[in-house]
């Protein structure tokens, strides 16, 4: 695969997403700023017109205000290009689109975003909690989340 | 020929004693069982993490568990008498090493070993683990170290089979 | 006739207090007479909160940590988490250094897939072949105490190198272990993998699509033996493994035997790049030259990933301008890996889910951190 034709098909892709979504300066990715209303037609072109078939992995962070939730995207086997996504939502209204049905590796690591920082992913096929108990109260990785006992 | 007149016996031990060497021993009932049940414990198949690594390797050719009896590793708990809670006991795993525990028939006895299941180990101030097993049951013998080595896993079963061959549990 | 009869799907349990060495796992079998018809996963038995803890450890202090969570191969996480720093804190680490890394870390692999194939065998009940794997792992816990001073949990990786370097008696042991490399693979071929029993339950059991697997995330050798060649070591390098020459193992078939024929290679060739990493190591430091106080400016962040013995192990670190990480999130190979269960078991026999466990590799310490 020709190392440069990642990147027309990115470059289309932003083009074809009007501007939706904005490039930014990472050292070691090529970095994406999307809307979760547009995450899952982002995650779509990428996988159907740039190759990027391989989710390695789907981080949520507590930002005070917002979470901000970061994806990491390879090309299996040829490996040339790496895109990391990254998209933020309010404290308060903590929902996203899943991605599921363009990446199926992302039901388990959804759950465990959903299970440690109360995050929802709206058209999960199974959103319940993943390493705590089912009783459990609270969210722990939040920054608020406080210990009792 | 003359016959002697039997001297009484000064203390029961002398009486013991005297028995013995005549090849006879006496003892209790009680004594009995805790010599047997002192040298063959048979521990269950628990474990969860790094701990049950190194019971594994204690089990193996090297450090050889059978020498001291103890190497028949049952899988229900209705056949064991040891637990050997080897690992950190988080919030899931707690009801279940409760329902284990309380399926083991009497006598039973519980080594934790470990950091994680003597105080909760390197994981104390997280969210999900129990500051020790005996949060949740009596232990007899604590061994700890992150990971014991099987020797330090080996002393405290001997610690434990002294215990119980006095009868102190 | 089938209107007359009617079955019922009915649930077996197995754990996830079970024997076996894969830790505490919950796995529902929903039966539909001897035929698998699904299979639900629960994991969580062994959730540590390491991630949580994380936040309120030094860089350095976390290292232990990062040694606990894939507890059969202790040095890989521990590189995986170190070189996340050292790329996080901008430090460079010793050519030397590195090179001791590379040969920890292929020993962790080699410990690692041995003990799969002891656990392999026990699992199906073949306890003899565990002794035999237990023995020659002991050789590596002894070159591991050597250098680190621990056997099985070896916090032997520092931000910026390595915490000793190699002892003299560590080469001798080294060469006379790689020397019996050949012998211990035959062994383990003639006694385990020859076994016929051992055969008739590995062989067709268990496929994973290659294109299953990418969409599902499943890497390392899980990957590879469904005929995928990506190995991270090869195809985005770091710590000079392009520096050496070794082949990547690549079975077809995808099923159980394809899974244990590409760790037994492995085995191979990590002894292979052993050897060379021994022959080029230089003299010079084991640690770099790293500040008393370790922090990263603001909102600073990488994602680093490593091949471990489990698949793509990655970390993501984000700054804060402290000495402790905002947030560190591990991307676990096992948590990954574990979601094709229910795909490769559904349509098998009961049987079928003890190897099927068994040669995906989990480890739950990492797979639940």
């Amino acid at each position: 695969m020709i190392p440069n034709s990642n990147e027309e098909a990115i470059n289309q892709i932003l083009n074809s997403m009007d501007h939706r979504v904005q490039p930014y300066e990472d050292p070691f990715f090529q970095g994406l700023r999307v809307e979760p209303a547009d995450l899952l037609q982002l995650m779509l072109l990428l996988q159907d017109q740039a190759g990027m078939n391989y989710l390695a992995d789907i981080t949520a962070t507590d930002r005070k205000e917002e979470f901000e939730v970061t994806y990491h995207l390879y090309a299996i086997p040829d490996n040339q290009m790496k895109i990391v996504i990254k998209t933020r939502v309010p404290r308060d209204a903590a929902e996203l689109p899943s991605v599921f049905t363009v990446y199926p590796t992302s039901d388990w690591q959804e759950r465990e975003i959903f299970d440690l920082m109360g995050i929802r992913f709206s058209g999960h096929p199974n959103l319940v909690r993943v390493l705590l108990p089912d009783e459990f109260e609270g969210h722990p990785l939040r920054k608020d989340f406080r210990k009792e006992g | 020929m003359v016959l002697k007149k039997p001297v009484p016996p000064a203390s029961p031990d002398e009486d013991v004693e005297q028995l013995a060497r005549h090849n006879i021993i006496v003892t209790t009932l009680e004594k009995l069982w805790n010599w047997g049940r002192a040298r063959s414990f048979w521990p269950l198949n628990y474990g969860c993490n790094c701990c049950p690594i190194e019971l594994l390797a204690a089990s193996g050719a090297r450090f050889d568990i059978s020498r001291y009896g103890y190497e028949v590793f049952r899988a229900s708990p209705r056949q064991a008498d040891l637990l050997l809670v080897a690992g950190p006991i988080s919030l899931k795993m707690a009801p279940v090493v409760q329902r284990v525990y309380e399926q083991m028939p009497s006598p039973k006895w519980v080594l934790a070993m470990g950091n994680c299941a003597t105080s909760g180990g390197p994981f104390r101030d997280g969210y999900s683990i129990y500051p020790g097993a005996d949060a949740l049951f009596k232990v007899d013998v604590y061994v700890p170290g992150c990971p014991p080595r099987p020797e330090a896993l080996f002393h405290g079963l001997l610690e434990l089979k002294q215990k119980v061959e006095q009868g102190n549990y | 006739m089938s209107g007359l009869l009617k079955t019922e799907p009915y649930i077996i349990n197995i754990g996830p207090q079970h024997p076996s060495t894969h830790g505490g796992m919950h796995v529902e079998a929903v039966m539909d007479g001897e035929e698998i018809v699904d299979v639900i996963v629960h994991l969580g038995y062994v959730h540590r909160s390491v991630e949580k803890i994380a936040e309120s450890r030094t860089y350095t202090q976390f290292i232990p940590y990062a040694a606990r969570l894939d507890y059969m191969a202790t040095n890989l996480p521990a590189w995986g988490y170190a070189a996340a720093a050292e790329k996080l804190l901008g430090l460079t680490v010793p050519e030397r250094a590195q090179y001791i890394r590379v040969i920890m870390g292929e020993l962790s692999r080699i410990a690692s897939h041995m003990m799969f194939v002891g656990s392999l065998a026990i699992d199906l009940a073949a306890t003899t072949g565990l002794l035999y794997c237990l023995r020659d792992r002991e050789r590596i816990m002894d070159m591991f105490e050597m250098t680190s001073g621990q056997r099985l949990l070896a916090s032997y990786m520092r931000i910026g190198g390595v915490s000793h370097d190699l002892p003299e008696e560590f080469f001798p042991a080294i060469n006379s272990f790689l020397a019996d490399v050949p012998r211990m693979l035959e062994e383990y071929n003639g006694l385990i993998i020859g076994n016929e029993i051992l055969q008739a339950r590995c062989n067709g059991i268990g496929i994973l699509p290659a294109e299953t697997a990418i969409a599902y995330g499943v890497t390392g050798p899980n990957l590879r033996a469904s005929g995928v060649d990506y190995d991270l070591r090869r195809d985005d390098p770091y710590g000079f493994y392009d520096r050496f020459d070794f082949k990547v193992a690549v079975a077809q078939k995808g099923d159980c035997m394809a899974r244990l024929m590409v760790r037994l290679e492995e085995i191979e060739q990590s002894a292979r790049i052993i050897s060379q990493a021994l022959e080029q190591m230089p003299e010079g430091d084991i640690i770099g030259k790293v500040p008393k106080v370790l922090k990263a400016e603001k909102d600073r962040e990488v994602y680093h990933r490593i091949e471990s013995a489990k698949g793509e192990l990655g970390y993501y670190l984000l700054a804060d301008g402290t000495d402790k990480p905002a947030r560190l999130h591990v991307r676990a190979p096992s948590f990954v890996n574990l979601m094709v269960l229910p795909i490769i078991s559904r349509g098998g026999k009961l049987q079928d889910i003890i190897t099927n466990i068994a040669t995906l590799d989990p480890v739950l310490g990492e797979s639940d951190r």
